[in-house]
């Protein structure tokens, strides 16, 4: 073997750092020196306080430099990092780093360590052995192993897969699709783009099992614009694969096609919602549709499609590689498999951290966070994204699973984990969810159209204390309009971060806490 | 008399065998499968309070006004898109429903302004009733928040106004426009908060795609989309349901009334023609009827140089009597005849044909389907047994490829265009055979799969090669054709068919169609399904107008496309009353039914009703007429409701035969182009002063209702009745009703129909007698009226009409949306907005090798006469075909229309006419004796001081 392979991740995340320019310098360093460097340009381990986190890949293992700026590429080489020499940035083997070695990585256990774009690659990493499995099966087997993994929607909704598929399964109709939810729009959630950008061959592999799972030969992943790294390399892998024939016509010869193409979404939030989605896709305005019909039975154009999230399609090989038992053998109660959870927000060391279910916020927010990155206490944490509970420390040892959480008014949802140190303003928070529900309404139903911007100056007439508590009952109504009079989710769920900040918090909206509990 | 308001389901009627028995508030019901939770309680009585759901749409969910409980679901879902389930257990009251509602409510009002009393919806706006149904008391969110009041009112149609200020953002009128009217104008634009109703991108009305058919106000629950008539006047009092006077659809509407103002007319959801839809003619383009032109006064002259004098009904009458028995004395009983009118009722084509033929005692008799439908009905009696189309509108739904040939029906018959494009949009496959790209070809979320752009004048070379496929590539349904029709007509048929002769290679040099296309088309027809074929003038007018139709007869019958739902063979029908108009007895060949002249037992039936002995030998058509006046030898003419002199081919010819009369007599509603060369007006009566029928495509024999008593005192039938009698043949009804009573004993296929019947069942389809006391939606079932079906040689034979080095391009006509055909109505309206001029239609290349941009004044000049026009240069024709429209008089369209004709019916060969344009600087010769004799033809005496 000659020369030193190097890994410096492209995900968005790492760029966003400067690891492009940290590529360049180590290939011009290289080249100064004479020396015969490779640089893999990985996806992210998921540690992102030490992106840019450069790798260099020795006989046994990996070593790990982070997080690496262009001007400690000299000081890199002249302390033999192509060796595993030691250096003020040395991390040692990534896979001992506290960060990752803690965590059960099944569907993340190639994203980083693999080249992206490599379809070798990924097939040394156990890729593409679910597909081999299921090109064996009977479709309906296939949806039987998905439904034994108790795998659920991990979108956020928490829905049976394995129901999902076997209704599209069943459904007549001889064109179905296969849609992948990639408009991945809460805030503090990146699971989705780091698997695209880092492991895309693992979402196209989940698709096309779904597709031999329900007799859907066409697949769209629905990608946001705002991730314009990961429609390149999701392009570039469909690309692939199909040149290599996991996509076509005939899948690997089976006989059995499916065909998969990337759509660009325009920026609308609520086209995550997988009914605006479909109406998107078919080139309408991003318009949520009521249920039923079901998309599973009526979806795209009228047809059975399955919509899922891109991390459930991801977790999808594995248990057609290992059975549906082995993933169902990880979590606890009806939460079964891993969650791979994002930690965003004022924490010091945020990233992506996969874990079965079951584990508690305290661990993620202090063994994983290792607290706030201002230092203060932690204040509030907010899960599921936008939509999802404010939660008070009192909290934060709630098992994460998805019923435990909905007991306390709260939910897993993506798994976006969002950290607050005490200097905020809860009523400010509450007002957030407002403001962004009224900016990102479709529009359609009149709950969530109007009632968000009445709740926006709701809230700013209670935290300028007129009428507060008159404003407060009105609150009150109002959150119960949305929650039981909305068509869909966005306006459903608004509420849950508005309620859980007063419950929880009622002294920033001018209520004692003795008040708030009774 | 009240108003009529009819019950709103909240969602469209499902058509299932399989149904569904649940409860909602301890009630049980029992519905079609996929019937909606909130329809179902509508069928026991029970309102679910709503604002976005309607049932002429499909449910849409976002109002959450109608919200429920189900036993064993989740949450509170919405009853319009729930659909009922076996055992299911609703409810639709409790408290916890009372409170989402009120808060929804409440959500609503604090961005809608607080003017109820000064609102032009007040007492009848969805969102006022609604209010107190879920008894909103309060508003705590207050009106000071963020709110759309100041948002600005777009007055730009001329017929209703769009006040976003008052919008819900229901989208009702957006899915109307989409569902409902196939037109998608409207959308919402923005998001959120910000969500508005936008006609196009962000246009006003009046620019925008929007084709003013009404739905989109007649939807909306409030005061946004209000017609302008509503603002003026109030809200109605009372209605009558009547027929729309415009199109062969006829549409039912309901004449909303303030006394004996209409206030608006509304579409009539339980009308079988239209279903509740309507365009922008019936809908809005009713103002002509008071317009300040019309006459309402008799008004008589000695020679058409002479100033109108008004005078009274009798002396008007006595003067006509007398002048016309004067004639016959000096020129013989055959020089006087009469025209029937389309635009009139059945009540009153009778009698006018009863007259002539009673009372002037010979069959010169013709009308003016003369110039429009006459070859339909030759065709289909030769080859079915039977002057009319085959099916009922609905059977379109039910259609899997549809034929579309002459006929522009998104301008020309708009309400079934709708229908046909809704199934269309549900996937069933298009045929356009037009030389014009038609809106149909190409219009949101509808292509056609073929589009056949022939030559003008060449249909029965495509109808021949679309058969010769068929034929030669075993494409027969062989079945149906040994079971329903003759065998020999058909092996005959079948051989000529399939000579090479006909085959689409030979053809394309004469069509101008590529073969594989045809080809396609052919197979598309044969083999797709239930074929369904409609057709208009562009299939009538031609000298082979009659041909075509049996071409068409003959490739529906021999791909077994007769007899049953979804198939057939159908004229769209030009004027409200083609149909009745020529079962009527209109032609001078035959009595009403269609039954000639000649036949003794019939005649022998007339003379014993009408007392009178009557003539045996067939009358003058309208052509021979005008011949026969130019000639010398016919000197006197009654015409009710047609303008010859504008709507009759070759003018100039039509003028010369009108100025030789002695006597001209025009029964109309305005001084016309015709009345201009006239001895005597007799002012007729407008479509809401008739009491009556008209009968539509569809064989639909529809009521027409007064909505209020005749303006000049005297209804149509009676006029004519009077002048019988003067003339010395006494003619006496008590009412229309009687006329109908009259018409049902003398013909077979209306035996079973009367004002009483017609008043309880709404509509009666022809054949209405003891074997179809209901009437008859389909007709052909199970065997056809003549018994079997007859194929018939359909030779192709080219017009001898062609173009050459001097006329070099090919004229065609046809009509547009906003006005109809001679404009005589709708150029009274504020229709004209949308079309002020008749303008030329010219190809790019064309126009450029004659150095014509659009817009240029050119002149169009015939081998009969010239015109000139303004040139929209438009790749919508195709090279070497320009077209235009004929619903202005100044155009002088039919100045430069030829008098070829169809050999069978002498319907005129509109469609085709070779022309040379070139740009011009001045009007024609013909225009500007046109201008002189408005002013000179149509003076009217000052009326002397009292």
């Amino acid at each position: 073997m000659s020369g030193a392979t190097v890994y410096v991740p492209r995900d968005a995340a790492a760029l966003s750092v400067g690891s492009e320019v940290v590529a360049e310098a180590i290939a011009a360093e290289a080249r100064s020196r004479g020396e015969d460097v490779r640089i893999v340009r990985n996806g992210s381990r998921g540690m992102l306080w030490l992106e840019p986190l450069v790798e260099v890949a020795l006989a046994d293992r990996r070593v790990a430099y982070g997080a690496v700026q262009s001007g400690d590429v000299a000081g890199l080489f002249d302390a033999g990092f192509l060796t595993g020499g030691d250096h003020e940035k040395s991390l040692g083997p990534t896979e001992d780093i506290p960060y990752l070695a803690k965590q059960e990585r099944i569907t993340f256990a190639r994203c980083g360590v693999t080249d992206p774009l490599s379809i070798a690659d990924y097939t040394a990493h156990g890729g593409f052995a679910g597909l081999q499995k299921a090109l064996g099966m009977a479709p309906a087997d296939i949806v039987a192993e998905v439904a034994a993994s108790g795998l659920r929607g991990r979108g956020g909704a928490g829905f049976p897969t394995g129901i999902k598929w076997k209704t599209v399964s069943e459904a007549p109709g001889e064109t179905k699709y296969i849609c992948c939810n990639a408009d991945e729009g809460d805030s503090g959630t990146f699971a989705d783009r780091m698997i695209m950008e880092g492991d895309p061959f693992l979402l196209i592999e989940g698709m096309i099992i779904a597709g031999l799972a329900t007799g859907a030969a066409e697949g769209l992943i629905y990608l946001r614009s705002e991730y314009p790294h990961a429609i390149a390399v999701m392009k570039r892998a469909i690309d692939q694969a199909q040149d290599a024939g996991y996509l076509g016509a005939s899948v690997l010869g089976s006989g059995r096609g499916f065909r998969l193409e990337v759509r660009t979404g325009a920026g609308a939030y609520i086209c995550g919602e997988e009914t605006s989605m479909l109406e998107s896709l078919e080139g309408k305005r991003g318009q949520i549709r009521a249920k039923p019909p079901l998309p599973a039975l009526e979806g795209l154009f009228g047809k059975p499609t399955v919509v899922n999230n891109v991390l459930s399609f991801a977790a999808v090989p594995f248990i057609l590689d290992k059975g549906g038992a082995a993933y169902a053998a990880l979590g606890t109660g009806r939460s079964l498999g891993t969650q791979p959870f994002q930690l965003a927000g004022n924490i010091k060391r945020g990233g992506l951290i996969e874990l079965p279910f079951g584990h508690t916020l305290r661990e993620l927010i202090e063994d994983f966070g290792g607290g706030t990155l201002s230092g203060r206490p932690v204040r509030a944490v907010q899960v599921g994204g936008p939509l999802g509970a404010y939660l008070p420390e009192s909290q934060f040892d709630l098992p994460l699973d998805y019923e435990a959480f909905a007991a306390q008014g709260a939910m897993v949802g993506h798994g976006g984990v969002t950290v607050f140190d005490d200097t905020v303003d809860m009523a400010e928070q509450a007002r957030f969810a407002f403001a962004f529900c009224a900016i990102e309404s479709c529009g359609k139903c009149t709950p969530c159209r109007i009632g968000s911007t009445r709740g926006v100056e709701v809230i700013e007439r209670i935290k300028a204390g007129i009428e507060a508590e008159k404003n407060l009952d009105l609150l009150d109504d109002l959150c119960e309009t949305l929650k039981d009079g909305s068509l869909c989710a966005l306006g459903g769920l608004t509420p849950m971060p508005v309620q859980s900040a007063v419950r929880h918090f009622p002294e920033d909206f001018g209520r004692s806490a003795g008040s708030a509990a009774a | 008399m009240t108003l009529i308001k009819e019950t709103d389901y909240g969602t469209p009627k499902r058509e299932t065998d399989n149904r569904v028995t649940l409860e909602i508030d301890g009630q049980p019901v029992t519905v079609p499968a996929g019937t909606s939770v909130m329809r179902a309680a509508a069928e026991l009585g029970i309102q679910v309070p709503k604002l976005c759901a309607t049932d002429s749409l499909e449910p849409f969910g976002s109002c959450r006004l109608c919200l429920v409980e189900i036993e064993g679901a989740r949450g509170t879902p919405s009853s319009c898109t729930t659909p009922v389930r076996d055992g299911m257990k609703v409810t639709t009251q409790n408290e916890r429903l009372a409170r989402l509602r009120r808060g929804v409510m409440e959500l609503y009002i604090s961005d809608h302004p607080l003017d109820c009393l000064t609102c032009a919806a007040n007492g009848d706006c969805e969102l006022q009733d609604m209010a107190g149904a879920v008894g909103l008391r309060e508003v705590r969110y207050g009106y000071a928040g963020e709110n759309h009041l100041d948002a600005v009112k777009d007055e730009s149609n001329p017929y209703f106004t769009f006040d976003p200020a008052k919008c819900i953002v229901c989208s009702r009128c957006v899915r109307a426009c989409q569902e409902t009217q196939g037109t998608f104008a409207l959308t919402i634009e923005g998001r959120g908060f910000e969500s508005k109703v936008s006609a196009s991108a962000g246009e006003d009305f009046i620019g925008s795609e929007c084709v003013s058919c009404g739905a989109c106000v007649q939807a909306c629950p409030t005061a946004t989309l209000m017609e302008k008539s509503v603002i003026d006047h109030g809200q109605a009092e009372h209605s009558v349901l009547t027929t729309c006077a415009y199109c062969g659809v006829g549409c039912s509407f309901k004449a909303e009334m303030q006394g004996d103002k209409v206030v608006r007319m509304v579409p009539y959801k339980d009308g079988g023609a239209n279903e509740g839809h309507s365009c922008v003619k019936g809908r809005f383009a009713w103002g002509y009827a008071t317009h300040k032109d019309r006459v309402k006064t008799p008004m008589i002259r000695d020679r058409i140089t002479d100033p109108w004098r008004k005078v009274g009904w009798d002396e008007a009458i006595e003067f006509s009597a007398k002048r016309l028995k004067q004639i016959q004395e000096k020129y013989g009983t055959g020089a006087i005849g009469g025209i029937t009118s389309s635009r009139c009722t059945n009540e009153e084509v009778f009698v006018v044909q009863k007259m002539v033929r009673a009372s002037f005692h010979n069959n010169n008799v013709d009308t003016c389907a003369r110039v429009c439908h006459s070859p339909t009905g030759y065709g289909l009696k030769q080859t079915f047994g039977t002057s009319a189309g085959t099916q009922d509108f609905k059977s379109v739904a039910k259609s899997d490829v549809i034929i579309v040939i002459g006929a522009n029906p998104t301008d020309a018959h708009p309400v079934f265009a709708s229908r046909m494009k809704r199934r269309l949009r549900q996937g069933a496959k298009l045929i356009v055979i037009d030389p014009r790209r038609i809106d149909l070809v190409k219009t949101p979320h509808v292509q056609a799969a073929h589009h056949l752009q022939l030559k003008p004048g060449t249909n029965v070379a495509v109808i021949n090669a679309l058969a010769h496929v068929i034929v030669t590539e075993g494409l027969v349904d062989r079945d149906y054709v040994e079971e329903r029709c003759e065998t020999e007509d058909f092996a005959q048929w079948s051989s000529f068919i399939s000579d090479e002769k006909n085959s689409p290679e030979v053809l394309e040099e004469v069509t101008g169609v590529p073969a594989e296309e045809v080809r396609a088309a052919a197979r598309l027809y044969a083999t797709g399904g239930n074929g369904a074929i409609y057709y208009g003038l562009g299939v009538t007018e031609h000298s082979q107008g009659s041909t075509m139709v049996m071409g068409m007869a003959n490739l529906a019958m021999v791909t077994g496309n007769i007899g049953r739902v979804g198939v057939g063979l159908n004229p769209l029908r030009g004027q409200n009353n083609v149909q009745g108009s020529c079962d009527m007895g209109s032609f001078p060949h035959e009595f009403p039914g269609y039954r000639h002249v000649s036949d003794g037992t019939v005649r022998q039936m007339f003379e014993d009703i009408w007392h009178r002995e009557l003539e045996k030998e067939p009358g003058l058509r309208i052509p021979n007429m005008l011949n026969a006046a130019v000639e010398g030898t016919f000197k006197g003419i009654y015409i009710q409701g047609e303008d010859l002199a504008q709507s009759d081919p070759n003018t100039k010819h039509v003028t010369e035969g009108l100025e030789a009369m002695e006597l001209v007599i025009v029964h109309d509603l305005f001084l016309n182009e015709t009345a201009a060369f006239a001895h005597v007006f007799l002012p007729g009566t407008s479509f809401l002063e008739k009491d009556g029928t008209f009968t539509n495509a569809e064989r639909r024999i529809n009521r027409v209702r007064p909505v209020m008593k005749p303006v000049q005192g005297l209804s149509e039938w009676e006029t004519v009745c009077r002048l019988a009698t003067a003339m010395g043949y006494p003619m006496t009804y008590n009412s229309a009703s009687e006329i109908m009573d009259e018409i049902a004993a003398t013909t077979p296929t209306f035996t079973g129909v009367s004002f009483d019947k017609l008043d309880r069942l709404g509509s009666v389809q022809w054949p209405c007698n003891d074997a179809a006391p209901e009437g008859t939606p389909i007709m052909h079932i199970g065997k056809f009226v003549r018994g079997k079906g007859r194929f018939m040689l359909t030779e192709f034979v080219p017009t001898p009409e062609r173009a050459n080095r001097s006329f070099p391009l090919i004229l065609t006509t046809g009509r547009i949306l906003s006005q109809y055909n001679v404009g005589t109505q709708t150029r009274r309206t504020e229709n004209s907005r949308w079309h002020d001029k008749d303008v030329i239609e010219i190809h790019p290349h064309d126009a450029e090798v004659r150095g014509i941009e659009d817009g240029d004044l050119v002149s169009i000049t015939s081998r009969i006469g010239a015109t000139t026009l303004h040139a929209d240069v438009t790749d919508r024709v195709p090279p070497g075909v320009v077209y235009t429209t004929f619903h202005h008089p100044v155009s002088g369209a039919n100045v430069i229309t030829t008098e070829y004709s169809d050999w069978a019916t002498n319907c005129p060969e509109y469609k085709v006419t070779a022309v040379q344009v070139v740009r011009s600087n001045r009007q024609s010769d013909w225009q500007d004796d046109w201008a002189e004799r408005e002013v000179a033809q149509k003076r009217i005496a000052a009326e002397p001081a009292e």
